[in-house]
């Protein structure tokens, strides 16, 4: 049977890890290549990288990361942040990327999506979306959560699908960071209206918290950065406590 | 030495950097006369079948693909370019294994793409699969898959319904899923093919 998947989020910049890590000895907690490389031993099943480099100059750093994890590291992983263009993402495949993941590049221009997918191959494509509940509705935010758009997150993610998106990553940020769980009840909503896989993301802050988005919004991956990094939650203890719940892991 | 067919469907940094991983030398196969300078021939690709297919045709080497008594393995869509055809493009492919590419879309209730890493359960006698236990996780990314087959399919997988998730006639290898994004499994798949 299809395994739900563990996913742990790196934030990069500059071609460092920007959080601080200490889940275990690295030798050098700032480099993501070891930091992937550690979490693909412990039996992560993906990895996200999410690049907030500024400047362009920089970006070319990012390259360079992204063909070093392909190079050692044996599991799939996305990478996210200043993609804007075609040019962009075929660079990052042609560097060894499995996937891209565009949010606010998306929005501004939804084309984006159908020549991604025509171009790459809709597997291809991952669409972020972050979203908040604002008087009666989920709206699409953009910049961390800070902008609101006035669009509808729903039919945003059912647009993006239509569109050729081959997964959607979902992150509330009325949960983030508050490691209360994940939004299961928006999350199995959205589930219920698409057909590709859902990657929850926002609110993890204990192994119940991954069982629930599971059982609960029959989510197909749940993604987390700060519990993982800091080594409150370890991804064999994890995989038990869910293998131990009826969840078919890896 | 591992040839592998440069015929520009999708990158091939992935399997390129698993082969090195594991210790494989490996060289690609440009044109004709190439395929003489390798004992074993991986043919990767991604992507769009049909697509594939017309890319394989203009790069010539079709007719010499089909010649080969060397080991094969296809990968995703590089395997699927060993079957007769494929929905995807409706596009007729090498035959050299007499089976189908289907569309997952109706005919099962599952999401697609299949994504993700799915348990395999290889046929006792594949030397492709030794070493790797029946129960074993490797991971997909496709749509379209190669309908099961008793004589053909080296492992099978289910998803929604039972599918090959590798096929083999002879010298020709095909695997649906990636072996270079398969952890050790797939690293130990590689091995295997090596030694054939």
């Amino acid at each position: 049977m299809l395994a739900k998947r563990i996913i742990p989020c790196l934030d990069v910049k500059d071609g460092r890890t920007v959080k601080g890590v200490n889940f275990v000895d690295l030798r050098d907690a700032g480099d993501p290549v070891e930091l992937a490389w550690e979490y693909s031993q412990q039996g992560a099943d993906e990895l996200v990288f999410l690049d907030i480099t500024a400047t362009h100059e920089k970006r070319k750093t990012t390259i360079e990361l992204v063909k070093s994890v392909a190079r050692q590291v044996n599991i799939p992983f996305t990478i996210g942040g200043g993609i804007n263009e075609l040019r962009d993402a075929e660079i990052l495949l042609n560097a060894g990327a499995d996937k891209i993941s565009i949010n606010s590049a998306a929005v501004r221009r939804p084309e984006l999506i159908n020549e991604l997918a025509n171009a790459f191959g809709r597997q291809f494509v991952v669409i972020a979306v972050d979203t908040r509940y604002v008087e009666g509705g989920n709206f699409v935010h953009l910049r961390g959560g800070r902008d609101k758009t006035d669009i509808d997150t729903s039919e945003w993610i059912v647009e993006a699908q239509d569109r050729g998106a081959g997964e959607i990553l979902l992150t509330s940020m009325d949960h983030d960071g508050t490691k209360n769980g994940f939004d299961n009840g928006f999350l199995k909503a959205i589930n219920e209206r698409i057909h590709i896989p859902l990657i929850a993301s926002g609110g993890a802050g204990n192994v119940q918290h991954f069982i629930d988005t599971f059982k609960q919004a029959n989510v197909d991956a749940a993604l987390a950065a700060s519990v993982f990094h800091y080594g409150e939650i370890l991804i064999p203890d994890l995989k038990e406590a869910l293998h131990n719940e009826g969840i078919v892991v890896r | 030495m591992i040839g592998i067919v440069n015929y520009g469907a999708g990158n091939i940094f992935s399997l390129t950097a698993a082969l090195d991983r594991v210790g494989l030398l490996y060289g690609m196969i440009n044109e004709a006369q190439d395929f003489q300078k390798y004992d074993h021939i991986i043919i990767p690709g991604v992507g769009h079948a049909g697509a594939a297919m017309q890319k394989l045709k203009e790069s010539g080497l079709v007719e010499h693909i089909v010649a080969l008594k060397k080991p094969v393995l296809g990968i995703c869509v590089g395997m699927q370019l060993l079957t007769a055809y494929s929905e995807e493009g409706n596009a007729d492919l090498l035959n050299l294994i007499p089976l189908n590419t289907l569309h997952f879309d109706k005919r099962m209730e599952e999401k697609v793409p299949h994504m993700g890493w799915n348990s395999i359960s290889p046929n006792g006698n594949s030397a492709l699969f030794h070493h790797i236990p029946d129960g074993s996780y490797v991971y997909f990314v496709h749509s379209y898959f190669i309908e099961s087959d008793p004589v053909f399919s080296a492992a099978h997988c289910q998803y929604g319904i039972d599918f090959s998730a590798a096929i083999q006639r002879d010298n020709f290898f095909g695997v649906q899923f990636h072996p270079e994004k398969s952890g050790k499994v797939g690293e130990q798949l590689l091995l295997n093919f090596a030694k054939l």
